[in-house]
């Protein structure tokens, strides 16, 4: 238990201190522990530290190796940048939300047990919902509520694996793992949830564009990252995972393609980009693990400053629909600016970020000599380019002039978007510096005159496509059917069935049980020799109506009287004889019985 | 009071913007003839294969997407 401090600790118990803070000291604070944890990253040494003895599982904490080291450092940057956007926001809640959610992202990062990591693994999920709650709308309420009931189903599989698999292995250890039992088969369920791959992905784009301003910023870089690292990981070469990849990054642009809101068009692109990484760790090999690893580092940098930029806007206007904005370049141009950069840069233009990393995953499609793979991964290329490259920009600042005149965010926004676009260049520009933290020797080039031509055809012919399309692109003031529908149309559905044939059933019900049958036996009891003979004569009548016989009107009279007159006087004429005689008979049925 | 930025109102800004990309689209095909290509599958060696690509690619996602919102895309209130 020596050399060095978890990340992960840093944020979450620094976390609590948020709220004893105000005005500059809290600022300071704020900015201040991730700076503490990036410290404390760079001077962990490699190895496997804080292990704990829990109740005979070995748990550990701090296993440090480039892998999860890169992962770390991403997410202090990241930490960092989205506490510098956030400096505004006066709800403590929402600081310590973000800070528990950071911390418990790199709990996971640096998790060498299974069950240490399943318990990082929850608290992301618990206190992430809380920056969707606190945007205070009644749709964040829902698509909160949402957003923990995936996630705690997806938590289940998750622990029913883990149990599992300590049961068959007797290990805790997490490390590589073969998808070929029930155990790993649910473990690689949960990850895979957690990672938004189609159907069980429906949540992010369900719960990230409900959040708060600062929120969605946050939690666009952590949740799907940690599910690429602990894949990464352990189901590295998994071959499903390049068929899940693929359809990922077809998924995410055909859906971002119909959305109007700009905020969730940028969700539908995380699905896109995760599938890039998702098929990196499907091929598994070191070219391509590298390319995952880069790619989530320079993603989560240009998908955080995108959705600042988006943020940005509707912290000055309220609004998050491409049909209400437009013609933002006017007053909000240094925003614009870096949007564009940001857009550059998931687009893998030459000298921003996205080039230098998303190359190595379809160079290695090439390598192991995949052309279905890499046909639909460059498809997949030029639709990012098409769908968060231009249109994200164009109808948000520029399309139609929507009348709307504010003025830049706040300047810690401006700082934190510059920031980002700076690492977002300089990645482009010196990529050797992102190489040197990956875990495998990286033996590739991504500047060659051949490569930077190809892209550039690939780009600027998508963008013609792009305005030749425009009259097919307008947007519409609608919303796109998602797998969501299964469970928000079904929960209706089934509230529903409850309260319309079920709670009439259960009434009816209530109705015969509690209240007619006892109502008649009631009735019956109070002069049972002449309710017998109602009922006797009620049929006689029935049977001598659909007789057709001439005596049924004169038997109908005297049952209304009958009736009327019930229980009249309650005349028992039960002779001594008949009693004698019922006794008599149970006493010989009751002598056959046990002679029997 | 300030005059606004609005370049890109003007028509004649985008006529010239226009007519810059075409000649940027243009001049990627032409050094596409100078530069030596290494090529793995087949297809990669047919000169502009990256510009054809890039464009039918788009076309297609275009149609494919609104053919698919043609049944999925709803009214916003839907879920209320």
């Amino acid at each position: 238990m020596t050399s060095g401090v978890p990340p992960g600790l840093i944020f979450l118990v620094g976390s609590l201190f948020i709220p004893f803070f105000q005005g500059h000291s809290k600022k300071a604070l704020l900015l201040g522990l991730p700076l503490l944890g990036g410290i404390s990253l760079f001077l962990i040494p490699e190895g496997i530290n804080w292990g704990f003895d829990f109740f005979g599982h070995s748990l550990v904490l701090l296993r440090v190796d480039a892998l999860s080291k890169a992962f770390g450092y991403i997410f202090v940057i990241m930490a960092f940048s989205g506490a510098l956007f956030s400096l505004h926001v006066k709800d403590n809640k929402e600081h310590v939300a973000a800070f528990l959610y950071v911390g418990s992202s790199l709990g996971v990062v640096f998790a060498g047990d299974l069950l240490s990591l399943f318990i990082f693994w929850e608290m992301m999920a618990f206190s992430s919902v809380f920056l969707i709650w606190a945007r205070g709308t009644q749709a964040a309420q829902g698509a909160g509520f949402r957003y923990v009931l995936v996630h705690i189903l997806g938590g289940v599989f998750l622990l029913v694996g883990i149990v599992m698999y300590q049961s068959q292995t007797g290990s805790m250890a997490f490390d590589g793992m073969s998808l070929e039992s029930w155990a790993t088969y649910f473990i690689f369920f949960g990850f895979i949830l957690n990672a938004a791959a189609p159907p069980l992905h429906a949540w992010l784009p369900d719960a990230y564009p409900e959040a708060t301003v600062t929120g969605t910023v946050f939690l666009s870089a952590f949740t799907t990252k940690t599910a690429v690292y602990v894949l990464a990981r352990s189901f590295a070469g998994t071959e499903i995972l390049i068929w899940i990849g693929v359809m990922m990054t077809l998924y995410g642009i055909v859906w971002a393609i119909l959305e109007n809101d700009m905020r969730r068009i940028l969700a539908y692109s995380i699905i896109n980009q995760v599938g890039f990484m998702i098929t990196g760790i499907g091929i598994g090999t070191q070219m391509a693990l590298n390319g995952t690893i880069s790619h989530a580092f320079c993603h989560i940098l240009y998908k955080a400053l995108l959705l600042m930029s988006a943020g940005a806007v509707l912290h000055m206007t309220g609004k998050t629909k491409c049909t209400d904005l437009g013609g933002l370049y006017k007053t909000m141009p240094l925003t614009l600016m870096f949007a564009l950069v940001g857009a550059a840069s998931i687009s893998a233009f030459p000298l921003f970020s996205g080039f230098v990393s998303k190359a190595m995953v379809i160079t290695a499609s090439t390598q192991e000599n995949m052309p279905f793979v890499w046909l639909m991964l460059t498809l997949a290329s030029a639709g990012v380019f098409l769908h968060a490259g231009i249109k994200f920009p164009y109808f948000v600042f520029f399309a139609k002039d929507s009348g709307i005149r504010t003025q830049e965010p706040p300047n810690h926004m401006l700082w934190a978007m510059g920031l980002l676009s700076f690492l977002c260049i300089f990645l482009g520009v010196v990529p050797g510096v992102l190489y040197a933290i990956l875990p495998f020797p990286v033996n590739f080039v991504p500047y060659t005159l051949d490569h930077v031509l190809s892209q550039l055809q690939l780009l600027a012919f998508s963008a013609l496509a792009f305005f030749l399309l425009l009259p097919h692109l307008q947007r519409t003031k609608t919303i796109s059917l998602d797998t969501d529908w299964f469970y928000r149309k079904g929960a209706q559905a089934l509230v529903w069935f409850l309260n319309q044939p079920g709670v009439r059933i259960g009434n009816q019900f209530g109705k015969i049980f509690f209240e007619e049958i006892p109502r008649g036996l009631f009735w019956l009891s109070q002069n049972p020799l002449a309710a017998i003979q109602i009922g006797f004569e009620k049929l006689v009548v029935h049977v001598g109506r659909w007789a057709g016989s001439s005596q049924v009107k004169a038997l109908e009279k005297k049952v209304k009287t009958e009736q009327s007159l019930y229980p009249g006087d309650q005349v028992y004429h039960w002779p001594i004889g008949t009693t004698v005689l019922w006794v008599t008979l149970f006493l010989l049925g009751s002598l056959l019985l046990y002679y029997l | 009071m300030k005059k606004e930025f609005d370049f890109f109102d003007h028509p004649g800004n985008i006529k010239r913007i226009k007519r810059i990309f075409y000649l940027v689209l243009i001049l990627l095909l032409v050094f596409e003839f100078f530069i030596h290509k290494h090529t793995t599958f087949p297809w990669e060696s047919i000169p502009g294969f990256n510009a054809l690509y890039g464009f039918l690619a788009c076309v297609v996602i275009v149609f494919f997407s609104n053919a698919l919102g043609y049944f999925l895309k709803k009214k916003e209130g839907y879920y209320d």
